[in-house]
């Protein structure tokens, strides 16, 4: 499994492509939103937690088709899904190697972006926190909708309309846990339940995406 | 009236519904025009919101149709799942199509309600951003079976994101419940005492939501019967290019 884990991420970072886009995206996305709402710092650090929890959704969901169509396209899922290895590991540890290559960068860089937005001081710490603890959520849901739709030829734009009604629940908590952050309110309520969230998919859904890769392979 | 497993006999299903389905169909046109001609034309106008309050003769039974509809699907994808009945997964992706224009009539009434009521169209309170979320899920449940050619395939994964789409659509609800306090009333119907509603109101109320009901029944049965006689054709053309 760590070979598996240790061979997805050097594909992601040498095949390249994937790597570098959601980061790409999500600069974009910030960079736009003040462009087409105004450079009014008020509005901005208003818009700021909600604006930076949509673009890495989104710049989640720009890589999302990449976990498993490669290696469905050139057969080695048929080889995971015969090895040894049960294929629910097999599919979590796909969504690790997404969340790492993907997830973890967006929160890295969402500070820096969070500036742009003139984002209110004492929110940084939620945002970060928020992101670390929903991200992975977004790789696992998504896991399960790449899994979903591996075999099909168009498969991108379906996958979008299937994951993102997936992803309300996470962004809602997500962005709450940054905006309460920012007015100086108590931010246990949703960070509790955003990490149940990601826990709770975590949990069940590699199961799920393999099931659907099962079918998918027979 | 023997088991319902019966009916996962697409034979013996046809032959049930062949006069079944009439009979429902016609009962659903007279119980609805019962119902609508009685709200509409039949009860008093509300001495605050004036003849709109009619609008919930439509909205009202929409509404919980197009929740049914989802929990209808749901079951059927687990009888699918667990005991490979077709009949089943054909009456989910039959159920899917009602659903999906349920769930539209329940928000354009709705909001045809709402802008003279509330003074706007739309308002991000949580019961109509959770309308619109399942608005979402019925669409990318219908892609979903859209999208795939195997008609098996298509009925496994559908189910299964039928499965854990109701989980998150579930979490949606309260979530959007947590995100914004509402502007929509409460439940209009109750079974507690001390209800809201007149039986002025009531009364055509429940007799459209029979109608509605009987509606989507029809329009499943009808659907499930189209879906199993186009499997036919497929198994016959099957068989004329084999032989």
């Amino acid at each position: 499994m760590r070979a598996l884990l240790i061979r997805d991420l050097r594909l992601a970072l040498r095949a390249g492509g994937g790597f570098g886009l959601g980061l790409a995206f999500f600069l974009i996305l910030a960079v736009l939103v003040p462009l087409g709402v105004g450079p009014e710092p008020g509005t901005l650090a208003l818009i700021a937690p909600g604006v930076l929890w949509v673009g890495a959704l989104l710049a989640c969901l720009l890589s999302l088709d990449r976990i498993f169509a490669l290696d469905f396209e050139d057969g080695s899922l048929d080889l995971l899904a015969t090895a040894p290895v049960p294929l629910e590991a097999v599919v979590a540890v796909k969504a690790l190697a997404h969340w790492i290559t993907t997830g973890l960068p967006l929160v890295l860089v969402s500070p820096v972006l969070g500036l742009l937005l003139f984002l209110p001081a004492e929110a940084y710490g939620w945002l970060i926190l928020s992101l670390l603890l929903g991200t992975p959520a977004l790789s696992v849901i998504g896991g399960f909708g790449a899994a979903l739709t591996v075999g099909l030829k168009r498969g991108g734009l379906l996958l979008s309309l299937l994951v993102l009604p997936l992803y309300i629940p996470t962004l809602v908590f997500g962005a709450e846990v940054v905006s309460r952050g920012a007015q100086g309110l108590s931010v246990g309520t949703p960070l509790a339940l955003l990490a149940g969230i990601t826990m709770g998919a975590a949990a069940i859904l590699p199961f799920a995406a393999a099931l659907v890769l099962r079918i998918n392979l027979r | 009236m023997a088991s319902i497993w019966e009916y996962a006999n697409p034979l013996k299903f046809m032959r049930t519904t062949d006069w079944l389905l009439p009979v429902v169909a016609w009962l659903a046109v007279v119980v609805t025009a019962v119902g609508l001609i009685w709200g509409f034309f039949f009860t008093p106008d509300d001495f605050r919101q004036g003849s709109t309050v009619k609008i919930i003769f439509l909205h009202v039974p929409s509404a919980l149709m197009a929740i049914n509809a989802w929990i209808m699907m749901l079951v059927a994808s687990l009888i699918w799942l667990v005991r490979r009945h077709h009949v089943s997964a054909l009456a989910a992706k039959a159920a899917a199509p009602v659903g999906l224009v349920m769930t539209l009539i329940g928000l354009i009434t709705g909001a045809v309600w709402g802008q003279p009521m509330w003074g706007t169209w739309w308002a991000w309170d949580p019961r109509l951003t959770s309308f619109l979320i399942l608005f979402l899920f019925y669409l990318g449940y219908l892609a979903l079976w859209g999208a795939i050619d195997d008609p098996d395939t298509a009925a496994d994964l559908t189910a299964v994101l039928c499965l854990v789409g109701s989980v998150f659509a579930l979490l949606s609800r309260y979530a959007a419940f947590f995100w914004s306090q509402g502007l929509h009333q409460g439940a209009s119907l109750s079974l507690a005492p001390g209800t809201r509603v007149d039986w002025a109101y009531k009364a055509p109320l429940y007799i459209s939501m029979t109608g509605f009901g009987l509606i989507f029944l029809a329009l499943v049965l009808a659907g499930t019967r189209t879906e199993i006689r186009a499997r036919r054709m497929k198994a016959l053309a099957a068989r004329e290019r084999m032989a």
